[in-house]
């Protein structure tokens, strides 16, 4: 990470952040920068804490300590809410309106023009859709309705917790392009996966296990480092390295 | 808080209950038919006059409370309450769009249920029928503020059934249908005088018999108007856009 230089301020600096999901501890002291203009993959096993994380960027998780600045301000400040697109993890879309209908709410709520809804319904390949009942959508298509949501307003920042999940490998590979035109254009994401062959698709990767880091660094960089093939077999590599601290071994009050 | 966000969320709600054919039903016909029910059993008696106008106060109440605090809820367990607490729009312009579309249902259902109880089931209104029309809008809006504030504390579907019980159900017992609220005991009495629902059916009544003039109805409804408020306020506060 200290290698990273940039000539603009990253797009999420996160400190020694410690965040409880429930009554749970799941993010202990994590640290990590999220540079701008670049597409960057959050992987991690299930229950690492992708989405804690996600949730404090965006601004709607408690923290219990530890500093989130999201394009140069605290996270969850009033004025970053039209900056960052959020997708949560499981689609939310109103089930009992369109497809039209939903945008046009999201839409209304961000100040988005009637053109910015024809051009996300585009971008995701939702027209033949859009009059449709989202409750009457397969998964993959509501998943897209929530991700057309989050491009509303073209906002600077897009937080996306595993936007291709139940996605074919067409769909999924026209969305990863998307992703890369948005950062082409100077737009920062943040995507979490579990698919590791979408990890090669990322300009940087974070890798997660049990609320820390355990990798910043390339796809490229990643693999020569551990001196493996594919990003899988790195992450393997990287969580034989990093002897576990599953809470079994973790002190009493040690969070 | 912002007009424009607010009136895109009441229209919102209101396209979503267009696309819901039961909910409507719900709203807009069981009262009426529960009206009707009440006026049935005590067909041979001249009981239903008494009890009419609080009927007209009390299924609307719950109905609203019930719909509300359930619609809310939904969006909280789909994750949309998550995604619109992370963009630009207020706590106040959700709770209050809320209130403005289940107020508009208010009114079309408060006419139909005081329209059936009057015209249908030959309830007698000596008083305006007018003012019987707005204590009735007042009442069923204080159930979805109810609503509101309810869901506004509960996290899930089955916590607002629970509060059925201790926001709802006291108020019915106390509220002067069982018992009229002068013969209550002292204590209890002036605990129902704290009820919103208590002063939503004494004014009912009063305009139902025309007993009281405009200015105790008024008064009545100054006070179901600032529960209302009251409940809009707290819910509004007590929505976190951070959760644990
Ligand atoms: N709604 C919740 N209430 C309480 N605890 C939760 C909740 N959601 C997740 N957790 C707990 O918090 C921990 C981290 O969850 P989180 O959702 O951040 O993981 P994740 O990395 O996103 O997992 P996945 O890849 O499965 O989505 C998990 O161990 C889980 O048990
Ligand atoms: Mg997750």
């Amino acid at each position: 990470m200290t290698l990273m230089v940039h000539r603009s301020a990253p797009a999420v600096v996160v400190r020694d952040l410690h965040a409880r999901r429930g009554k749970q501890p799941v993010l202990h002291g994590l640290s990590l920068t999220v540079p701008r203009g670049l597409v960057v993959g959050l992987i991690g096993p299930s229950g690492c804490g992708k989405t804690t994380l996600m949730r404090s960027i965006v601004g709607v998780q408690v923290v219990q300590s530890g500093a989130v600045t999201v394009l140069g301000r605290a996270a969850g400040t009033a004025s970053l809410r039209g900056r960052v697109g959020y997708v949560t993890q499981d689609a939310s879309v109103y089930d009992d309106l369109t497809v039209r209908q939903n945008l046009q709410y999201f839409a209304a709520v961000l100040g988005a023009s009637r053109d910015d809804i024809d051009r996300v319904i585009d971008a995701t390949d939702l027209a033949p859709n859009a009059g449709q009942l989202a409750g009457s959508l397969s998964g993959g298509q509501r998943s897209r309705v929530s991700l057309a949501g989050a491009l509303l307003g073209s906002p600077e920042l897009l937080v996306l917790d595993e936007p291709t999940v139940g996605l074919d490998p067409v769909l999924r590979v026209e969305l990863w392009a998307l992703f890369h035109r948005l950062a082409d254009s100077g737009t920062s994401l943040l995507v979490s996966s579990h698919v590791m062959d979408e990890a090669s698709r990322c300009d940087r990767l974070l890798l997660m296990r049990q609320g820390e880091v355990l990798a910043d660094d390339t796809p490229d960089g990643l693999l020569s480092a551990t001196g493996t093939p594919d990003v899988e077999a790195a992450f393997l590599a990287l969580i034989s390295a990093h002897p576990s601290s599953d809470p079994a071994g973790r002190e009493a009050g040690d969070s | 808080m912002n007009p424009r966000r607010t009136l895109a969320t009441a229209g919102r709600v209101l396209t979503q209950i267009r696309h819901d054919p039961r909910t409507i039903v719900l709203l807009l016909v069981v009262p009426s038919l529960l009206i009707g029910l009440v006026a049935w059993i005590f067909s041979d008696t001249p009981v239903f006059d008494t009890v009419g106008p609080a009927m007209i106060a009390l299924f609307p109440f719950i109905v609203m409370f019930l719909v509300t605090s359930i619609t809310t809820l939904r969006e909280r367990r789909t994750g949309t309450l998550e995604r619109l607490l992370s963009m630009p729009l207020g706590k106040g312009d959700f709770i209050l769009g809320y209130t403005l579309a289940f107020g508009l249902l208010a009114v079309l259902q408060s006419a139909a249920a005081v329209g059936y109880a009057v015209w249908v089931c030959g309830l007698t209104i000596t008083g305006s029928i007018w003012l019987l029309l707005a204590v009735a809008v007042a009442d069923a809006v204080l159930g979805t503020a109810l609503g509101l504030l309810a869901s506004a504390f509960a996290r899930t579907e089955f916590q607002v059934v629970q509060f059925m019980p201790a926001l709802v159900f006291p108020q019915i017992l106390l509220g002067g249908i069982f018992l009229p609220r002068d013969q209550l005991p002292d204590a209890l009495r002036a605990f129902s005088d704290w009820l919103p629902l208590s002063h939503a059916i004494d004014a009912l009544q009063a305009v139902a018999s025309d007993s009281q003039d405009a200015a105790y109805v008024g008064g009545k409804l100054l006070i179901i108007g600032a529960w209302i408020v009251g409940a809009v306020v707290l819910g509004s506060i007590t929505l976190r856009r951070r959760t644990p």
